[in-house]
């Protein structure tokens, strides 16, 4: 058992505290937005929030996160409203979209701490992997959710 | 939590969830930002006006799409080409995926989506689809009000009587449009007088993919599902000797093992489970006769295939070689290139239920008629019995088009396991097992007159054939002409030409990586043409112009180009420009690179420029935007990757070693459209050929080194 605190919601959660936070998410929880695309911390489409900083999930034990708060692409806003999701939809960042929402993850937590980021900001915070390769629209949708915030 | 429970539900098993702050998935029934189709034997609710749309009381109109929808735009481009025929409301037209086990008499066309084919194969089909039913509608209004057909007009989904002013619906008249037979012809618009194609568009399924909501395959969930990991054999061609199952018994979670010929599955409660049960379990593998392959060989090979007689004769005019021996000056140069993984960033994976003869399966699909065929050969069933749903797609690039090894596999798995499995393949799998873009090289010799010019152009490639492999009947004398693409036929104007080919096969798997074999040949003919014109003491630009000025819808892109670059005029100081121009797909393509290099071999890239002329557009955003993620794939291939082979092995694994280009390393990107019209170009691969050899003719004006082979890494290049 692991006691989550997921989307400001705690809940017991009856895995092994090994399995790392990503899985839990995905296949226990059903929260698929979380996406697994390397399982190494290289990729970073599993990207949710521990108390607000972006972490990767994917290599994250469970049992290390409980009483944490964690916020998820489910958390991030309840209808699309949060800047960030609104700068992609009006840039339209997403290609195929599988990436997306860990860059979107990332973006939030960069915006919390650099509510104007300049690009070289923006260059060290977002390392997460595009294979369609929207990154110039990453940018600009970055920018735009500051503008917007 | 709402559940998938039948094939008869799920025909239009759409990819949305509802996976809001707690608790399950909801699978319900429309394509992205489409919810709420009614659902009805044999598609949607409403009047089928004809295969292609169903027009809804409520002036809904519902557009079936036979191709994959995998971040390119064909769900909202396709419905464009029907909706400007159609004369309907665009605010109300949804997309739904047409079933492939409907199209087994082929009545929706192909549904492969690859070879950037989308709009180009199927643009007249739905045009006239669209036009079809408009004047199905027409005349249903006419017989209902008793007037002539040319007394009435059709637009956004209103006809109107235009003596009288009288108005109805399609809603209201589409029941009756559908009883009658389709017009034998019909007209199609002239391109000029198009209200809807050639505008931007928002695409259908941004607003989801924001929210995190679109079902991908990796996402599917079925009430009493299992989930499996996979270990194929590492060694191409090996076989799986034996496991030992008692080792992994106890495992928490644990199902069963699924042994497969080259592979075997652990089944277990959850993913994670089935991959540390796997991880666990002692494997022996009968490794075959590749077990002692490497690079070195294969380049062996290859370096034979360019010196062997046995090469067949893809293209000539003139005599090449006379022309050669006649010339002022020879130059010669032999270039190659790796074998690349797609990595898409969503890993292989589908699942499937077999159940009562019936098979069902949810794949991130590009061709849902080839998952149909080998789920139904996996399963030994009548291709009738089985049901495909195409997920959402997180990425496809050629990997899950052709060949369905994940498809195969799940259906072998969940039969094997008598409930709904999902597969899903590590990315360390999904690294090792890919259909890689096949290793080639290509030596060429160029002979040049007194004033510079080549008056001779000869090039010999050799390699892995695709076709050989997947499509042999595809093969005529002996040619593979996806091999030759963009290398044979090609609009540059030589007074002597001459190439051939020899194939020379590995046993490594190969398959259709974006753009094929352009990405290769481009490389090869844009570099040495590069090294052809500073032979013959001309500029790369002027030199090209030289060779295409027959050509005038070639020139436009090529000068677009330059234009854009600013090409001639001076740079800031450190950068340098390389130009390249590529043909593909039917589209006429120019790029130019702009960087500079530091003297530790750090590359910054400053802007990339491609101009392309695709003939007709149909949603001018999704082609920048394709250019744009064809030109990221390009350069991360030209900077950074190769995959190569060990002991009958990939020895690359994931990101860490095969790493992909990122954020900080992004130049700005300028897409030029100079849309000429008159034809159909491809968009989808079309920006990545120009990009390598635009970037090494622009290092070899910024360095004097001559890059002959990829990926930039290997010669000691780096970006920040």
């Amino acid at each position: 058992m692991v006691r989550l605190n997921i989307n400001g919601r705690e809940q017991e959660v009856d895995v092994d505290s090994e399995t790392p936070l990503l899985w839990v998410l995905r296949d226990t929880l059903g929260l698929t937005g979380t996406k697994y695309g390397c399982g190494i911390a290289q990729c970073g489409a599993c990207t949710v929030h521990l108390e607000g900083n972006a972490v990767r999930s994917c290599m994250l034990a469970a049992g290390a996160v409980e009483g944490k708060k964690i916020v998820t692409i489910e958390g991030l806003s309840p209808d699309g409203s949060h800047p960030v999701q609104r700068a992609w939809l009006e840039a339209e960042v997403p290609q195929c979209g599988y990436c997306q929402i860990g860059m979107m993850m990332a973006a939030a937590a960069l915006l919390r701490g650099r509510p104007k980021p300049s690009d070289a900001e923006i260059d060290e915070a977002i390392t997460n992997i595009c294979r369609c390769g929207t990154y110039i629209r990453i940018r600009e949708a970055i920018h735009l959710a500051a503008s917007k915030a | 939590m709402t559940h998938i429970s039948s094939p008869a539900f799920s025909r239009r098993f759409f990819l949305v969830s509802s996976a809001a702050a707690g608790g399950g998935l909801m699978l319900g029934l429309a394509l992205p930002g489409l919810a709420g189709a009614a659902e009805g034997e044999g598609g949607a609710a409403g009047a089928k006006v004809n295969n292609w749309i169903i027009i809804q009381p409520d002036n809904t109109i519902i557009i079936r799409i036979a191709r994959s929808e995998m971040g390119q735009g064909s769900f909202t481009a396709l419905p464009m080409l029907v909706c400007e025929e159609l004369e309907c409301d665009w605010s109300k037209v949804k997309g739904e995926y047409a079933s492939a086990t409907e199209n087994l008499d082929n009545s929706f066309g192909s549904m492969a989506t690859g070879g950037s084919r989308a709009i180009r194969e199927s643009q007249e089909m739905l045009r006239k689809a669209g036009a079809s039913a408009r004047e199905m509608l027409l005349a249903a209004a006419a017989q209902k009000w008793g007037v002539p057909r040319s007394e009435l007009k059709a637009e956004n989904s209103v006809i109107t009587h235009i003596p009288t002013g009288r108005t109805m619906t399609y809603g209201e008249i589409a029941e009756a449009a559908a009883k009658l037979p389709p017009p034998a012809e019909v007209t199609l618009k002239d391109p000029k007088d198009w209200k809807l194609v050639g505008k931007a568009q928002p695409r259908f399924d941004i607003a989801d993919k924001v929210m995190g909501r679109p079902v991908y395959g990796i996402d599917v969930r079925i009430p009493g599902m299992l989930y499996a990991a996979l270990a194929q054999c590492p060694v191409f061609g090996g076989t799986l000797a034996s496991y030992d199952e008692a080792k992994i018994a106890t495992m928490p979670g644990f199902r069963q093992v699924v042994p497969m010929g080259d592979a075997v599955a652990v089944v277990a409660d959850s993913f994670w489970q089935a991959h540390q049960a796997l991880a666990t379990l002692p494997i022996v593998w009968n490794e075959g006769a590749n077990a002692k392959l490497d690079d070195d060989a294969i380049w062996a090979m290859l370096r034979e295939g360019l010196a062997a007689n046995d090469a067949l004769v893809a293209e000539k005019s003139g005599d090449a070689k006379a022309a050669l021996a006649g010339a002022a000056k020879v130059v010669e140069a032999e270039y190659r290139a790796p074998f690349l993984a797609h990595a898409t960033m969503e890993p292989m994976n589908c699942t499937a239920q077999v159940a009562g003869g019936k098979v069902e399966v949810w794949a991130p699909s590009q061709n849902a008629e080839a998952t149909l065929a080998v789920a139904a050969k996996a399963a030994g069933v009548d291709r009738k019995q089985v049901e495909v749903h195409i997920t959402m797609l997180g990425g496809g690039f050629g990997r899950r088009g052709a060949v369905q090894d994940f498809v195969r596999q799940a259906v072998v798995i969940a039969k094997a396991a008598g409930k709904p499995v999902k597969l899903l393949w590590s990315r360390e799998e999904d690294m090792r097992h890919d259909f890689y873009r096949p290793v080639s090289m290509a030596k060429f010799s160029a002979g040049l007159d007194a004033a510079g010019m080549p008056v001779s152009w000869m090039a010999r490639v050799t390699g892995q054939s695709i076709l050989a492999a997947l499509r042999p009947e595809a093969i005529k004398n002996g040619l593979d002409r996806n091999f030759l693409e963009g290398i044979a036929e090609i609009p540059y104007e030589f007074p002597n030409f001459f190439v051939d080919y020899a194939m020379r096969n590995t046993p490594v798997p190969v398959g259709f990586w974006r753009s094929v074999n352009n990405s290769q040949n481009a490389f090869y003919k844009e570099s040495f043409l590069d090294e052809v014109a500073h032979a013959g003491g001309r500029d790369p630009y002027e030199l090209r112009r030289a060779l295409l000025k027959n050509h005038p819808k070639q020139l436009a892109v090529l000068d677009a180009a330059a234009k854009q670059a600013g090409w001639g005029t001076p740079l800031p100081q450190g950068v340098f420009r390389g130009i390249a121009y590529h043909d593909s797909y039917g589209s006429l393509v120019c790029g130019v690179a702009e960087l500079s290099v530091s003297d530790k071999g750090v590359i910054k890239l400053h802007r990339i420029v491609c101009a392309l002329d695709s003939g007709y557009v149909v949603n001018p955003d999704t082609v920048v935007t394709q250019v744009e993620g064809a030109i990221v794939y390009g350069l991360t291939a030209a900077l950074y990757d190769k995959i190569t082979i060990r002991n009958g092995r990939v020895e690359q694994s994931n990101f860490d070693d095969y790493p992909m280009l990122r954020l900080k390393a992004m130049p700005k990107i300028d897409v030029v459209q100079v849309p000429s019209g008159g034809f159909w170009g491809g968009v989808g691969e079309v920006g990545l050929p120009p990009v390598a050899p635009a970037i090494c003719n622009a290092l070899f004006a910024a360095t004097g080194k001559r890059i002959r082979s990829l990926p930039l890494s290997d010669h000691g290049f780096t970006t920040a």
